[in-house]
């Protein structure tokens, strides 16, 4: 059976990473390159890499990073940020990215999602969805979840299965940031019957919340963390290792 | 030299950049002559049979990689391009292969019980079953980066590996210098790329 997959997420500003300290043997933590050789070699399954430039120059600089992280790291790598147009999947794919995740670009655009899955296939189209409970329901957010849409989050997630999307990202605004545990509940709600790969996002604070998160959530398929691996609090090692002990299929590296 | 055959499909800068990393010389080549003076040929494919055997005819290659396996030259179909090599896929339709390892392309529902998700997308493991010098160092065991919805069914003496997925899912094949991956060795870690190296030593 498939390997539960860990996945660090890397936000990107004009061409540098964001977050990241306590990289021991790192030159330079402030570079895609080096940390995602780092996350390659210490066992993450895959990499996000979110692009949060707003200029085009950031932007063009985020390719060319992109172009030089792809032809180093051998695992799949998933690009997000800023992604409205087919000529932004284009532009994304051809420096390297394996998988492009959409977010506000797909809730301005439902069709976007289904034009980049008939051009490049669904595997390639990863819906990310920043969910917030909002009067007993849960909304979608976009811009950075900021802004509430009002749109019903089930109704899109489902919507967005349907126009092609091969994967799902379910951020919980309300547990994100937060460190104590995924949003057991709100994954529960809107994703248990879906039938693409499901991936957690938001809560993450202790390899604990991993093993939660496997062991009560069997259609999770992966955990997605970024300043818990960035910070050294969670050594990717140490996390698949409790993982394996507490009986959930991990691919364990040497 | 390695000949990575690019006959428009898909990206393979990923897959061209991996034997970079394992020393090889590597090229993305369409040019009958390249591919010709090879010492071995990469199949590379994404996407849909159909769309992928009308490109590799257009492309004026389809013969030109028939016959220099003929020949006896080492080569290594990967994810659709382990597919292409088989006699026909049912995918979409009925649609002829290259015919070089004998066998029928079927989708993963018709063995795979439901409930499970399809595409198989993710890391898997490789449980060997017959040998292949490309898994010369790959122990029993390793995972591998799987991204398909389509399989292929080929007589046992061809699968060098398979993968557990609710049903036993062909991961390798292996025919005299015929060999073909389902999963991504591009995309497969160190796991991966030792696949690679040990093909360029064929």
């Amino acid at each position: 059976m498939l390997a539960k997959r860990i996945i660090p997420c890397l936000d990107v500003k004009d061409g540098r990473v964001v977050k990241g300290k306590n990289f021991k043997g790192l030159a330079d933590v402030a570079s895609p390159v080096d940390l995602g050789s780092f996350y390659s070699k210490c066992g993450a399954d895959e990499l996000v890499f979110y692009d949060i430039t707003a200029s085009s120059e950031g932007r063009k600089l985020f390719t060319e990073v992109l172009t030089e992280v792809a032809s180093k790291v051998f695992i799949p790598l998933t690009v997000g940020g800023g992604i409205n147009t087919l000529d932004d999947f284009d532009r994304v794919l051809k420096s390297g990215a394996d998988k492009v995740s959409v977010n506000s670009g797909a809730v301005r655009d439902p069709q976007l999602i289904c034009e980049a899955a008939k051009r490049y296939g669904s595997q390639c189209v990863v819906l990310s969805a920043d969910v917030k409970r909002v009067d007993g329901g849960y909304h979608v957010f976009v811009r950075g979840g900021r802004e509430d849409t009002g749109i019903d989050a089930k109704e899109w997630i489902k919507r967005g299965q349907e126009l092609g999307a091969g994967e799902l990202v379910l951020n919980s605004i309300d547990t994100d940031g937060v460190k104590k545990g995924f949003d057991l509940q709100m994954l529960t709600d809107l994703c248990s019957d879906l039938k693409i790969p499901v991936i957690a996002s938001g809560g993450a604070g202790n390899v604990e919340h991993f093993t939660e998160l496997f062991k009560k959530l069997p259609f999770v398929d992966a955990g997605l963390a970024a300043s818990i691996f960035h910070y050294g609090e969670v050594k990717i090692e140490d996390l698949k290792r409790v993982l394996a002990d507490e009986g959930i299929e991990v691919r364990r590296t040497k | 030299m390695t000949a990575i055959i690019d006959y428009g499909v898909g990206n393979l800068f990923s897959l061209a950049c991996s034997f970079g990393a394992v020393g090889a010389e590597a090229v993305l080549t369409s040019d009958p002559e390249v591919i010709k003076k090879a010492d071995r040929l990469v199949l590379p494919g994404v996407g849909a049979f159909r769309d992928a055997a009308a490109k590799l005819r257009e492309s004026g290659l389809w013969d030109l990689v028939k016959q220099q396996a003929a020949e006896g030259k080492p080569l290594m179909g990967i994810c659709l391009g382990m597919q292409l090599l088989l006699d026909k896929s049912l995918e979409f339709g009925e649609y002829e292969g290259l015919g070089l390892i004998s066998g029928v392309v079927r989708a993963m529902t018709d063995i795979v019980p439901a409930g499970l998700k399809i595409p198989q997308m993710g890391w898997n493991k490789l449980i060997m079953t017959g040998s292949s010098p490309v898994f010369a160092n790959t122990p029993e065991g390793t995972y591998m980066y799987f991204v398909h919805s389509y399989y292929c069914d080929a007589p046992k003496e061809y699968i060098s590996a398979v993968t557990e997925y609710g049903a036993p899912v062909t991961a390798a094949l292996h025919r005299d210098n015929i060999y073909g991956c389902q999963f991504h060795p591009e995309k497969s870690g160190e796991a991966g790329l030792e696949v690679l190296r040990c093909f360029c030593k064929l």
